[in-house]
């Protein structure tokens, strides 16, 4: 930043610092209001130019972060004309709510179901559609497909679907002499349903993000490889993976942040339109849904902010958690 | 010279982009409000509705009587974003509609704030007296403290809806004037419902929770006693509703379909159950769901358990953010008059609530072939009547029932055990409140 007026500086010397100099003072202009203008300019200027990002990151990013933290520190009802300061109470009763750990658990439970099948189809996919198929553009389209769909039809179809009584799921399973399954009340069986809504959703779209980066990794790599005598799966294993590494660190950590904070499937899957229950017995209601419900339902917008904290706390050590673990994965034919 | 001014000038724009990107944030709010004002000499109100009033004609009809008055109606699809942007505009402290429409089930949030909403008795035209209004319904628009909040639009009187074909083939009666006295009491509800199971082996009623929904609304008072303490573990009565229905539920009586679920959209094709409560508004559920194919299956028939009930409606208030309270309590109180509403009700079906109403004879006339050409006009207005008071429901009485009680009857349907149920209601009740 300094380094176009310091040069200019050096040119001219010290004068401007020793003006009781006596004797001729060399041909030194004086800076001229044009001068300090492009001195300015060349300081100042990049940083106005990126302002406006920051200017907006402040207003609906880092302010609605704090606020929300101020907020949680409060007894702050939505309709109360007065907000009772009570410290980290809300923290502590959080720590105590045993729904919170129910969507806790249930948060973390639908993540798992959803990420890690979503990430391994996801690479195998685009091994596919790397391969010398007919009409590229159309197979990569089709798979981009399920992403386009509007989230919430996605959602209603889904519901049905999986409908205990009249849903096509379970005349299925009936049909092959299985047991019908109550996707509804049965816990675990509600978060592989959202899994399912999850990964026909995702898995497409980072499919096409690991396929960019496997299209990048160099020929000559494999076909040393080869000439070695490697098989398929050790090529995959030594090659492509290491070498996707970035590219995995990316779908994982946007996996991770969008698997925390999974909100409108569990919202449209409850059998009770606009229910914010997670079922009968929050057997599937996530945080952001619980979050959602304490705040804007029963307004209490003090313990809601709490919730949302915590959440954002669990994000981070959960993110950094995967990005250490990725890093270790995909690491293996690659030293730093 | 010439590259350093066009630098000048390209900093000079990108401060004042930044500034106007602030500023633009800042100053959004106060346009939105949609909040009043005058121009021209005239006064400008708003008024905001959901779903379906018929109030279109109504207020051009009004400008035309008063031509000093200009009047915009803010709608809203569904009810449930409405009431949230209603509690979120009267937390603010501005940006809501002179005239607000509120929703029964939505009341008990808005009386518990009697000092956010104008008082109608002082603000409104003293010709507007509570005998306008049935008198449950005038009672159940008045805050604690006396001071009336809102006046009666609609009401949701309940009368039993139930599958004459299906009553025939389990031998039961099918001729409203004979189904009646199977519907006189719980207590014969439930038996006939018995009956039914055992001789077709198909469930009685849709929900635990839509019958027991029916039965609370009985009660003199709600969730919350009426210095708003949880009456749940206190009072029997509540208890008791909760053991009988979870009792016939477990008997086979209930079809454990969620109202309004697709679910239960589908058992109304498939006549999954034989009887329904049915709210005058609930015809219309029916005929939807139930489609043209199964036109004639269904029945309507003017008795109901227990006696009277009532299920939905709404009032009108004005807000204290109001500026013109006056002109729109004016404005509130014409529309909720009788002629007004006969005409909404000739419009949406939406079921007056006002007494002169309810002998109109554009009321009384009206029949649906659907139901087999029951005078459902008739039928409701004698249904009305039947409901014999206001049950008080303290704040967050709402909210108790669709996110603790509703949610613990369906676990129950799903397999817990009513006690265990019953349990679960009273944690999420007490968190609710809390």
């Amino acid at each position: 930043m300094s380094s176009g007026r310091s040069a200019r500086l050096a040119e001219r010397g010290p004068t401007g610092r020793y003006p009781e100099v006596p004797g001729p003072v060399p041909q030194t202009p004086k800076l001229t209001l044009r001068d300090r203008i492009s001195g300015w300019d060349v300081k100042f200027s990049p940083y106005v130019y990126i302002a406006p990002f920051f200017i907006l990151f402040g207003l609906v990013g880092l302010f609605p972060l704090l606020y929300t933290g101020y907020v949680s520190l409060f007894d702050w009802d939505l309709l109360d004309e007065t907000h009772k300061f009570i410290g980290f109470n809300n923290y502590i009763d959080l720590f105590q709510d045993d729904q919170f750990y129910t969507t806790l658990v249930n948060t973390l439970s639908i993540f798992l179901l959803s990420s890690v099948p979503q990430i391994i189809i996801a690479v195998l996919l685009a091994a596919l559609l790397n391969t010398n198929l007919r009409a590229p553009t159309g197979w990569r389209i089709g798979v981009l497909l399920p992403y386009v769909a509007s989230l919430v039809a996605l959602g209603i179809i889904f519901a049905n679907l999986f409908g205990p009584n009249y849903g096509l799921v379970n005349g299925f399973l009936e049909l092959v002499g299985l047991d019908r399954i109550d996707w509804q009340a049965s816990r675990f069986a509600s978060h592989i349903a959202i899994a399912v809504m999850i990964n026909w959703r995702w898995t497409g779209y980072n499919a096409l993000i690991v396929l960019a980066a496997m299209q990048a990794i160099p020929k000559d790599v494999y076909e040393a490889a080869l000439i070695d005598g490697a098989s398929a799966f050790r090529r995959l294993v030594s090659i492509t993976l290491p070498l996707l590494r970035p590219t995995l660190i990316f779908v994982v950590m946007t996996s991770t942040i969008g698997g925390l904070q999974v909100f409108t499937e569990p919202k449209l899957f409850d059998s009770m339109p606009g229910s914010n229950n997670g079922g009968s017995s929050n057997q599937f209601q996530t945080v952001t849904l619980y979050l959602y419900q304490t705040g804007f339902e029963s307004q209490h917008l003090g313990y809601a902010s709490a919730i949302a904290w915590v959440l954002f706390l669990v994000i981070i050590v959960i993110a950094v958690i995967n990005f250490l673990l990725t890093r270790r994965l995909a690491g293996t034919g690659e030293k730093k | 010279m010439r590259h350093q001014l066009s630098r000048v000038g390209t900093l000079a724009i990108a401060v004042l982009a930044a500034s106007v990107a602030v500023t633009a944030c800042g100053s959004s709010d106060g346009a939105s409000g949609g909040s009043t004002g005058t121009s021209g000499g005239k006064v400008e109100l708003t008024i905001g509705t959901f779903t379906e009033f018929g109030y279109e004609d109504l207020l051009t009809e009004y400008m035309r009587l008063h031509p000093n008055i200009k009047i915009t109606q803010h709608k809203t699809g569904e009810g449930g974003p409405y009431h949230q942007n209603l509690f979120t505009k009267l937390a603010a402290g501005h940006g809501l509609e002179d005239v607000v429409a509120v929703e029964e089930g939505y009341i008990s949030d808005v009386l518990a704030r009697p000092n956010l909403f104008n008082d109608l008795t002082k603000i409104g035209p003293k010709d507007v007296t509570p005998d306008r209004w049935l008198p449950w319904k005038y009672e159940g628009g008045k805050a604690k403290n006396g001071a009336l909040i809102g006046y009666g639009t609609d009401i949701g009187p309940e009368a039993m809806c139930y599958r004459s074909d299906l009553f025939k083939a389990a031998g039961l009666p099918t001729d409203p004037e004979k189904v009646a006295p199977l519907f006189a009491t719980w207590q014969s509800y439930f038996a006939a419902g018995d009956q039914y199971v055992a001789h077709t082996h198909k469930a009685w009623f849709d929900s635990d929770s839509q019958t027991f929904n029916a039965m609370h609304n009985q009660l003199p008072i709600g969730f919350l006693n009426t210095d708003d303490s949880l009456a749940m573990e206190t009072n029997p009565q509540i208890r008791a509703n909760w053991d009988t229905v979870t009792a016939a539920g477990e008997r086979g009586q209930s079809a454990k379909l969620t109202a309004f679920s697709p679910e239960w959209n589908n058992g109304f094709k498939t006549g999954a159950f034989a009887t329904t409560v049915c709210p005058s508004w609930m015809l219309g559920v029916v005929k939807e769901q139930a489609g043209p194919k199964n036109s004639g299956k269904w029945a309507v028939t003017a008795a109901f358990p227990g006696g009277g009930g009532n299920w939905g409606g709404s009032y009108l208030a004005v807000p204290k953010q109001s500026q013109h309270p006056t002109e729109a309590a004016a404005l509130a109180a014409w529309l909720t008059a009788p002629e007004q509403q006969i005409k909404a009700f000739q419009k949406t079906g939406n079921f007056p609530s006002q007494v002169k109403a309810l002998t109109d004879p554009a009321l009384l006339s009206t029949t649906d072939p659907y139901f087999g050409n029951a005078k459902t006009g008739e039928i409701f207005s004698e249904q009305a009547k039947k409901v014999e008071r206001a049950q008080y429901k303290g704040p967050g009485d709402g909210k108790i029932k669709e996110n603790a009680v509703s949610p613990a009857l369906q676990a129950v349907e799903q397999g817990k055990s009513p006690q265990d149920g019953w349990q679960q209601a009273v944690d999420a009740a007490k968190k609710i409140i809390k």
